[in-house]
């Protein structure tokens, strides 16, 4: 459950914690299309560096780094898949550009891992909820996906009691080859699905019971307004923009063999 | 026979949850643990199992060491019923999810098949063989997922919160069983917050709080104990609460038992004066 870790939110005060979601929300899809537009490694590794201050800023790195612990194994894949397939179709040789921009790609994926995970650690889910709403999207998707991201430690702390439940009656998780293993999981996740189910429509009770969607209009108790710290984001968030795109498109990126 | 000795346990999240607990359970016993919410109850029957190994301290189950062997293994001598059965039951018939760990452990075809048998006759779910346990009412999935642990029979039964959503016939039906347990010399433990069930039961009873035990002896001791009760927010039984109240006129406290306290009471009545 690592990776859900890097996700999980902690109620900390930074500055980074007092932005406005909204405006990190649009720094995050920036650096992603940051990291999307540049396929080069040096641009790349910047990008990587640069979320660092942020990170550090808002005292969460110890959540960051297992978040990206657990991007790992999906890294290496990636990693491992782009050598292979440039060193096959390009007639078996195993050159330094090859490596490169290997590793380039993967550093694209842990981009965007890393800038997600800095998003969600940093904002909690009601604020999320509040963007959302004063973003003009409807109450009721606003409302059931803030419900889906509190419920994921619910769900995480409830996977593990039915985990230990089926090892009390002999299940072994660890058992048998790679298809046995995920067959192994069968036990686990039907009561899981289940009483996830079970639990929405008991929700869902308990809020029609409260009087939930009674007024089409609601209010709300806070209201987002933009700070000093959402509009220095706003001004580093157009000067990346504006920058990558500019580099992208006139200044020539070496590699880091041809530096060498 | 289960040791634990000075057992000490936290979670990943540094949370001490068991400060130095030391107990030991005798084949044949029939042992309740009590306590708040967070107390450490349920982490200690996990150590039991080897759900939980101690962060230092020993656990021996049979004299083996719980940090030598796996969860499947020590399964095999001790079952673990989970409080709540939806977080167990996956199978499309009943029969299927009894026989689920009887799979896991090895048994024959036909061996399987004679235990679900049995599992499904002893608790009365023998009308539900083909049903799928989702389709049962709460009481009786609790007596699924009981059943699919006493199939294969463990020598050691651990019962977390049994008598939650049971009726006062499905508790009495428990209680009959735990009984039935005791004369094949099975330990059972329980763990549990229903008062009034440990005093019809009259266990061993262990206290915890904080994570240590704070208390432990005969049922008749502790829960007729104000103080050490009071101390884990627990209220005496009621039959205990009327003896208390009684005392003052000469009757004895230490009563939790219906047939005690009704042979007490003819006996005042018999003599018209003290009891």
């Amino acid at each position: 459950m690592s990776v859900f870790d890097g996700l999980k939110f902690r109620k900390v005060y930074s500055p980074i914690h007092n932005l406005d979601p909204r405006i990190k929300f649009v720094y995050v899809i920036s650096i992603f299309v940051v990291a999307i537009i540049f396929y080069q490694i040096i641009p790349l590794l910047l990008l990587f560096l640069l979320q660092i201050p942020f990170v550090l800023l808002a005292r969460v790195q110890r959540q960051w780094l297992r978040s990206l612990r657990g991007a790992a194994f999906f890294a290496l894949l990636i990693f491992v898949i782009n050598v292979g397939t440039t060193f096959f179709t390009s007639g078996y040789s195993l050159t330094a550009p090859i490596i490169e921009s290997a590793a380039a790609l993967t550093l694209r994926f842990v981009v965007l891992v890393e800038s997600f995970s800095v998003f969600f650690l940093t904002t909690s889910p009601d604020h999320l909820g509040l963007a959302l709403e004063e973003s003009r999207v409807p109450y009721e998707f606003a409302f059931a996906f803030t419900t889906a991201v509190r419920f994921v430690p619910v769900l995480a702390e409830e996977a593990q009691t039915i985990m230990d439940a089926q090892k009390a009656r002999g299940l072994e998780l660890e058992k048998g080859g790679l298809l046995k293993r995920i067959r192994n999981y069968v036990p686990v996740l039907i009561p899981l699905i289940v009483s996830a189910i079970r639990r929405s429509l008991e929700l869902a009770e308990a809020m029609e019971s409260r009087a939930w969607g009674a007024t089409k209009k609601r209010t709300n108790l806070y209201a987002l307004k933009l700070h000093r710290g959402d509009y220095a984001l706003i001004i580093i968030t157009v000067g990346i923009l504006a920058a990558s795109v500019y580099i992208r498109l006139f200044v020539p990126i070496p590699t880091i063999a041809q530096l060498i | 026979m289960i040791e634990a000795q000075n057992v000490h346990f936290s979670y990943a999240n540094k949370v001490e949850a068991l400060k130095g607990v030391s107990l030991t359970i005798k084949d044949g016993e029939f042992l309740a643990i009590m306590g708040q919410n967070g107390a450490g109850k349920s982490t200690l029957v996990k150590q039991f199992n080897g759900l939980l190994k101690p962060t230092t301290g020993k656990v021996l189950v049979d004299g083996v060491e719980t940090t030598k062997t796996s969860v499947a293994s020590l399964a095999r001598n001790v079952g673990f019923v989970f409080q709540n059965p939806d977080h167990q039951l996956f199978s499309e018939t009943v029969e299927d999810e009894i026989g689920f760990a009887l799979k896991n452990f090895g048994f024959e075809h036909k061996v399987i098949e004679e235990r679900v048998t049995w599992a499904l006759n002893l608790l009365s779910l023998t009308q539900y063989r083909k049903t799928s346990p989702f389709l049962l009412s709460g009481g009786e999935r609790k007596r699924v997922a009981l059943a699919s642990v006493l199939a294969w029979d463990p020598k050691t039964l651990i019962l977390d919160e049994p008598t939650i959503g049971q009726d006062h016939e499905q508790k009495e039906i428990l209680r009959q069983f735990i009984l039935q347990m005791q004369t094949q010399n099975k330990t059972v433990v329980i763990v549990t917050h229903d008062v009034e069930f440990v005093a019809e039961c009259n266990p061993r009873v262990v206290l915890m709080k904080d994570g240590n035990i704070v208390a432990e002896g005969v049922g008749k001791d502790i829960l007729t104990n104000p103080t050490v009760l009071a101390e884990s927010s627990i209220v005496l039984p009621q039959i205990a609460q009327i003896f208390m109240k009684l005392a003052p006129l000469g009757f004895p406290k230490n009563i939790i038992d219906i047939y005690e306290a009704k042979d007490i009471i003819l006996k005042a009545k018999e003599n018209k004066v003290q009891p």
